[in-house]
């Protein structure tokens, strides 16, 4: 240090009292400077180097169009086909039918917390609001999710009648599930549980965390509807305890 | 007249970070915030956390206006539905915040007629709430097209130029 080095110069000079003074007034000062600077400047950031790759058309995703048209609807087909190639990929990974469906959930969770933010925006302008309600955001999963993504709303939203942090979304025909005819063996799989990881991420992105969504078939003997599936949502009891308070707070 | 930007993501971690000045009337758009307030402008912000928590409850907007000030610093914030804050800093007259040495006295007047027009100077009139808001809901689509990328995941800072590039863009256009 400078400093250091200036009073070592000091000491060895002849000139002897009255340079060690000048040197302690010195060091006051510098101590009084420090008093009166009492923050560390944050080194400015070092020059940021981008990696990124541009495509030949010079277009990023961020020239791209977040709303949706007709034209731009993904085929039925071709989604059979990729959520075939899922299902394939995570059973060889698998060594059990409750593995499978977790692996599923967990590669849906990402597309939930994504697709809130996604249809919020694309509501109308200025009407958009952030579901804040456990309802409401039952409501906005049971209508506008479903709608997204498979063009009309779920079939029920019911309520649990012995657990008050339970709910079910019921859909009668899961799209997801329409080329795909379960195994003997494997009786317990349903590969709605993709939609369930949906599900989940949405409540989890928009505050309301859950013990997990799964997935149960319920369409055994309903000759009407065969492939009935119900998402039986759990919130956390911390969800619930935060939705009363604030009922009882006049929200 | 400056202005400072983050975004916080759910678990109050920053994930993108910028300083700007106005570019209305004529100035250059820089910041002119001193060292000092590289580091309180964090500190504030992070304080202001605290008060969109508190109000995110009850108000369903994704715009929540002007939650908080400390001397002549004013926070607005939008919070997405994913839980992700965008708060913006104004500040009318970096230059006169007296950040270490608290004062009770009232926050300086704007000296001059010109900066008493500024958006910053009224933090809560619905000229500033409405440019602020353009502002935001600009950001929140470039971010939205951020999000959408397969590769990103929640609460991963943002390094892109584009986005930084579209955020300069829209603070230059409405702030």
């Amino acid at each position: 240090m400078n400093f250091h080095n200036a009073l070592m110069k000091t000491c060895v000079n002849p000139e002897g009292l009255w340079c060690l003074r000048l040197c302690r007034t010195a060091i006051v000062g510098v101590l009084l400077e420090a008093k009166t600077a009492n923050y560390i400047p944050i080194p400015p950031a070092k020059p940021f180097q981008s990696t990124l790759r541009y495509p030949s058309n010079r277009k990023t995703i961020y020239d791209r169009n977040l709303n949706r048209t007709k034209t731009t609807e993904i085929s039925l087909a071709s989604f059979a086909y990729l959520f075939n190639t899922l299902i394939t990929y995570h059973h060889s990974k698998s060594s059990s039918v409750s593995e499978i469906e977790s692996r599923l959930n967990r590669a849906g969770y990402p597309i939930g917390i994504k697709m809130l933010d996604l249809l919020l925006y694309r509501q109308p302008p200025r009407s958009a609001t952030r579901p804040t309600r456990i309802v409401e955001l039952l409501q906005f999963i049971h209508g506008t999710l479903w709608r997204a993504l498979f063009s009309r709303s779920a079939d029920a939203l019911e309520k649990s009648t012995t657990k008050n942090n339970e709910y079910m979304i019921i859909d009668n025909e899961p799209l997801v599930n329409t080329y795909i005819s379960i195994p003997k063996e494997m009786s317990q799989l349903n590969c709605a549980a993709f939609v369930g990881g949906i599900i989940e991420g949405m409540c989890d992105a928009a505050g309301f965390s859950t013990d997990g969504v799964s997935v149960h078939s319920a369409g055994e003997g309903d000759e009407m509807w065969p492939g009935k599936t119900i998402f039986l949502v759990k919130f956390k009891e911390s969800v619930v305890e935060r939705e009363e308070a604030i009922k009882a707070s006049g929200g | 007249m400056s202005y400072y930007f983050a975004i916080i993501g759910t678990r109050d971690n920053p994930l993108f970070e910028i300083d700007f000045g106005t570019s209305k009337g004529g100035a250059d758009g820089a910041a002119r915030f001193r060292d000092e307030a590289k580091h309180m402008n964090q500190f504030i912000v992070h304080a202001a956390l605290d008060m969109v928590e508190e109000i995110q409850w009850n108000n369903k907007e994704l715009y929540l206006k002007k939650v908080d000030s400390f001397q002549n610093n004013h926070i607005h914030c939008l919070l997405t539905g994913g839980n992700i804050k965008f708060m913006l800093l104004m500040n009318p007259d970096p230059t006169s915040t007296p950040y270490s040495a608290y004062q009770t006295s009232p926050p300086s007047r704007p000296s001059t007629a010109r900066q008493s027009t500024l958006l910053a100077s009224n933090p809560t009139t619905p000229q500033t709430e409405d440019a602020v808001r353009q502002f935001m809901l600009e950001v929140y689509e470039a971010w939205l097209k951020c999000i959408m990328n397969p590769f990103y995941q929640v609460n991963q800072a943002v390094t892109s130029p584009v986005f930084r590039s579209r955020v300069a863009t829209a603070a230059k256009k409405y702030l």
